[in-house]
């Protein structure tokens, strides 16, 4: 099997060359014949790395543990679910995982897209092989980076997988991001290809707009089920620690973010087409900036793969593909130019603007924050790697000025917004956020950041429930529709932009529960079986959790030494609570790494009870705990889950005709005649 | 109002707005239950299991200005994380539960949190530092972004100011041209215009 995979990668390589050059270099316009053999390339690419990952998978489930790949992340008792996520749980494999959804993608794009848009195809089947190709040169030429490379020798066992990707979050969350980083390689493609056409006007976003989105969606959901698992299996209480590998999977969820926002503008107005194909290729060349980060080891990260020499052929990558990107832009600069111009400060497309300038900022932030480490080493020589106390001085306030926005941005009318409309929108979401702020004020809160994000949140659910009140109103006056009826319909028929306001809840929910945090308790106790101890609360209440003993049993893979606490709140008995120690073995009883620690939880939607057996001071069922009451976390699940269903809504297929915007060959155009008795 | 409403009240408010009772959060200290209810702690089977034996904890773990300081400082042993998340996240560590034992040790012996933080930068270097002193290059790492935010912001502020002053003029050299009465064609087809963009 492990022929049939080198051979189906080196197939792989070739294809991706042949169509590359057919496609940059091929006269494909003249010659139909070339532009199908160039899309025919992309399918049979897609085909050899399904090979070639059918093979991996054939080792990886048959035990071959002659295969290098298999014997370091799987072992005979692994269960078989965690099997399929050692496809990607290493360098090797996540590079053919990388290799195989790209060739799946740009088969995809080649197959879905309108007959409308088909003359950009062959450029985007061309960037999409490019960079299948890049990838799998990887593989094929890189130190150790072959997933088919065998040993001399074939262990009886293979070492296992790390006991903290033993975990449900593990087998979604890698591949929710790393579709996500994949996906964005289309709409990238599309813009490159508008530019090697010179197709500049909005055809190349409406081609590649829904791929915009579903990349936007896979790095969402990435990166919650990312924090999720942060929080279940890490044992820190914590959801998000401004880690670098993490910081990396934030660059492009927040650059696209701002895309998919100053998009609209050039749908609708026909402006920003500069600044939206910058913002794409930004956005693709920060995906592969966070890859370079990952596997490079060049800033320490905890979930870093092993340092190797993979990292230097993605700086390469990236050097490359950002000096063509930008070159082409350049080149292309003046046909770029805006159909119209903005006219108000006071507009919507202003606070578009600003909206993006603040996503694209706190970008920058993080970005800088996250190279820091090696700027001041260039700099003074010393490497200093900044914590989540820096980060957070410089994002949260970028961070309220984002919320704000948010709130603002649905308020004010596109163009020019008169005073009476600034009032007649303001009004509500205003009230809404005195009345938050005044009433935490009043119960007693004093947190300046935490009064002004709560306030906020009020502000922006203000301005969403007032544009749904509006829309459904409206609806049932116009139809004579139930309520019900109204918000069905309201949301069907405008997608985007309900669904928009779903993601702006989401957001909003986050917000309030990375406030939550800001008041969470920690403390360790040590127990004797029988003795209790007790934590208050921020909400007032008292748990007290008695210490009932610890067992240790064996399981399928592990040996398992489990704490379990009696929990009562307030004198009202809850139930039991079990953190435990699992000591990972393989199937010859051997010990295949460090104890790892799995939390307790008891979840509400008030707070999270944590719980973490540390150990034992003195080898008995005395033993240490940490307790964490963690304010609102379950609403970090919450609202990834309504940000996930806006996303879907936005995307779905169907609902309104999207109208392409009419060119505009000068502002003023229409009626050139002011009519008389006529005023605006 | 009875004292009894009240404390619904009061209720009501806390279930609606989680946060607001963030003024209770305290920390009791352990309560030990009467002696004889305390089982007898036995002897694990295998006590390799559960790792590497833990110090027994002491009012100085939870102290919160212990705390304080151990947020400052980085944990040596490369995790990346702060002296305090490591101890009580990676058991496996040594590093940490070391350096704790040195800040207990320098606070009974009453030194201010700026001097045991600067004991340690003094011996480790700037890298210990969770967040850089904001003085010398390390305040660019603080003003950098949020003065490009700032610039960008009050450059595009202008730059949409100048637009609107031109757009202004436009409107007024439009408006020189003299008011015409609309022919009933024109009136049409704007109605139809309209039309279009209502349906």
């Amino acid at each position: 099997m492990t022929l049939l995979g080198s051979f189906a990668l080196w197939a792989a390589f070739l294809l991706g060359c042949w169509c590359a050059g057919l496609a940059f270099f091929g006269h494909w316009q003249d010659r139909p014949a070339l532009a199908r053999s160039i899309t025919r390339s992309t399918y049979a690419i897609c085909g050899a790395l399904l090979v070639a990952s059918a093979a991996l998978w054939k080792g990886i489930f048959s035990h071959d543990f002659n295969i290098e790949y298999v014997a370091a992340y799987t072992s005979r008792n692994l269960p078989e679910y965690y099997l399929i996520s050692a496809f990607w749980a290493g360098q090797k494999g996540s590079l053919l995982f990388w290799a195989v959804v790209l060739g799946g993608f740009g088969a995809l794009a080649q197959a879905l897209t309108s007959s409308r848009h088909k003359h950009l195809l062959p450029y985007v089947a061309g960037v999409t092989s490019l960079v299948v190709a890049f990838f799998v040169s990887v593989m094929l030429f890189g130190d150790h980076a072959n997933p088919f490379e065998r040993m001399a020798f074939t262990p009886p066992d293979g070492r296992g997988l790390n006991p903290q990707l033993q975990n449900p979050g593990m087998v979604m969350h890698p591949p929710m991001l790393y579709l996500g980083y994949i996906s964005l390689t289309v709409p990238f493609a599309f813009a490159i290809a508008a530019l090697l056409a010179r197709s500049l006007d909005a055809g190349w976003i409406i081609a590649m707009r829904k791929w915009a989105l579903a990349s936007w969606l896979f790095l969402s959901i990435g990166i919650t089920i990312g924090m999720w698992w942060a929080y279940v299996e890490l044992g820190w209480g914590g959801v998000w620690a401004w880690d670098p590998v993490e910081n990396a999977s934030l660059h492009p969820w927040l650059t696209l973010t701002a895309f998919l926002h100053s998009v609209m503008i050039q749908e609708k107005r026909g402006m920003l087409k500069r600044w939206n194909i910058s913002l794409m290729v930004g956005t693709y060349l920060l995906s592969i900036f966070g890859t370079f980060i990952t596997r490079s080891g060049v800033i320490a990260s905890v979930h870093s793969f092993t340092q190797s020499d993979v990292g230097s052929y993605f700086l390469a990558f990236l050097l490359v593909t950002a000096i063509v990107s930008f070159t082409l832009l350049y080149t292309r600069w003046p046909s770029l130019k805006a159909d119209v111009e903005l006219e108000s400060l006071v507009s919507r497309e202003s606070a578009f603007l600003f909206n993006n300038l603040a996503l694209v900022g706190i970008a920058f932030s993080v970005l800088w924050g996250t190279l820091f480490p090696i700027i001041s080493e260039a700099v003074r020589g010393t490497k200093i790697t900044v914590g989540p106390l820096f980060f957070n001085r410089i994002n949260v306030p970028l961070g309220l000025f984002l919320l704000f926005l948010t709130g603002v941005g649905p308020l004010i009318a596109w163009r020019k917004a008169s005073t009476a409309n600034l009032r007649r929108q303001f009004i509500v979401p205003a009230g809404a956020f005195i009345v938050t702020a005044v009433t935490l004020y009043a119960l007693g809160m004093r947190e300046g950041y935490a009064l002004m994000a709560l306030g906020l949140a009020g502000f922006v659910t203000g301005t969403v429930l007032q544009e749904f009140y509006r829309g459904i109103r409206a609806r049932m006056t116009m139809h004579t529709e139930p309520m019900v009826l109204a918000l069905g319909r309201l949301i069907a028929r405008n997608r985007r932009r309900y669904g928009g306001y779903i993601v702006h809840i989401g957001i909003v929910i986050y917000f309030v529960a990375f406030t939550g945090l800001a008041f969470k308790v920690k403390t360790s106790v040590d127990l004797q079986p029988g003795q209790s101890t007790t934590v208050r609360s921020p909400y007032g209440a008292t748990y007290k959790l008695t210490h009932l003993g610890v067992s240790q049993y064996a399981a399928l893979n592990r040996r398992v030494s489990a704490a379990t606490l009696e929990v009562s709140r307030d004198g009202k008995r809850l139930g039991t609570i079990t953190s435990e120690k699992r000591q990972h073995i393989d199937s010859f009883g051997n010990p295949t790494f460090e104890p790892s620690t799995e939390v307790g939880i008891r979840s509400d939607l008030r707070e999270d009870l944590y719980v973490v057996y540390a150990g034992s001071p003195d080898g008995t069922e005395r033993a240490n705990f940490t307790i964490l009451i963690n304010p609102l976390v379950i609403w970090f699940w919450i609202g990834g889950a309504i940000l996930t269903l806006g996303g879907l809504i936005t995307m779905w297929p169907g609902g309104a005709q999207v109208r392409t915007p009419r060119r505009r060959a000068v502002a003023q155009a229409g009626y050139a005649v002011p009519l008389a008795g006529v005023t605006e | 109002m009875s004292l009894t409403r009240r404390a619904a009240l009061r209720r009501a408010a806390l279930l609606a707005v989680p946060l607001a009772a963030h003024r209770f959060l305290a920390q009791d200290t352990m309560k030990v239950l009467p002696k004889d209810s305390i089982a007898a702690a036995d002897r694990l089977a295998e006590p390799w299991l559960v790792g590497r034996p833990q110090a027994a904890i002491t009012a100085m773990d939870n102290d919160l200005g212990v705390i304080a300081i151990e947020r400052q400082l980085h944990c040596t042993c490369g995790c990346t994380l702060d002296i305090y998340t490591c101890r009580t996240t990676d058991f496996s560590c040594t590093y940490s539960p070391a350096l704790h034992k040195e800040i207990v040790a320098m606070v009974l012996a009453k030194q201010t949190p700026e001097a045991i933080v600067q004991a340690f930068v003094a011996r480790e270097g700037e890298k210990m530092l969770m967040a850089p002193v904001a003085r010398g290059f390390n305040l660019a790492g603080y003003l950098v972004p949020g003065l490009a935010v700032v610039s960008v912001g009050l450059a595009l502020t202008a730059w949409l100011s100048r637009r609107r002053v031109v757009v202004a003029a436009e409107t007024a050299r439009h408006s020189t041209v003299p008011p015409v009465a609309p022919d009933a064609e024109a009136l049409a087809r704007l109605q139809r215009a309209l039309d279009e963009v209502d349906s």
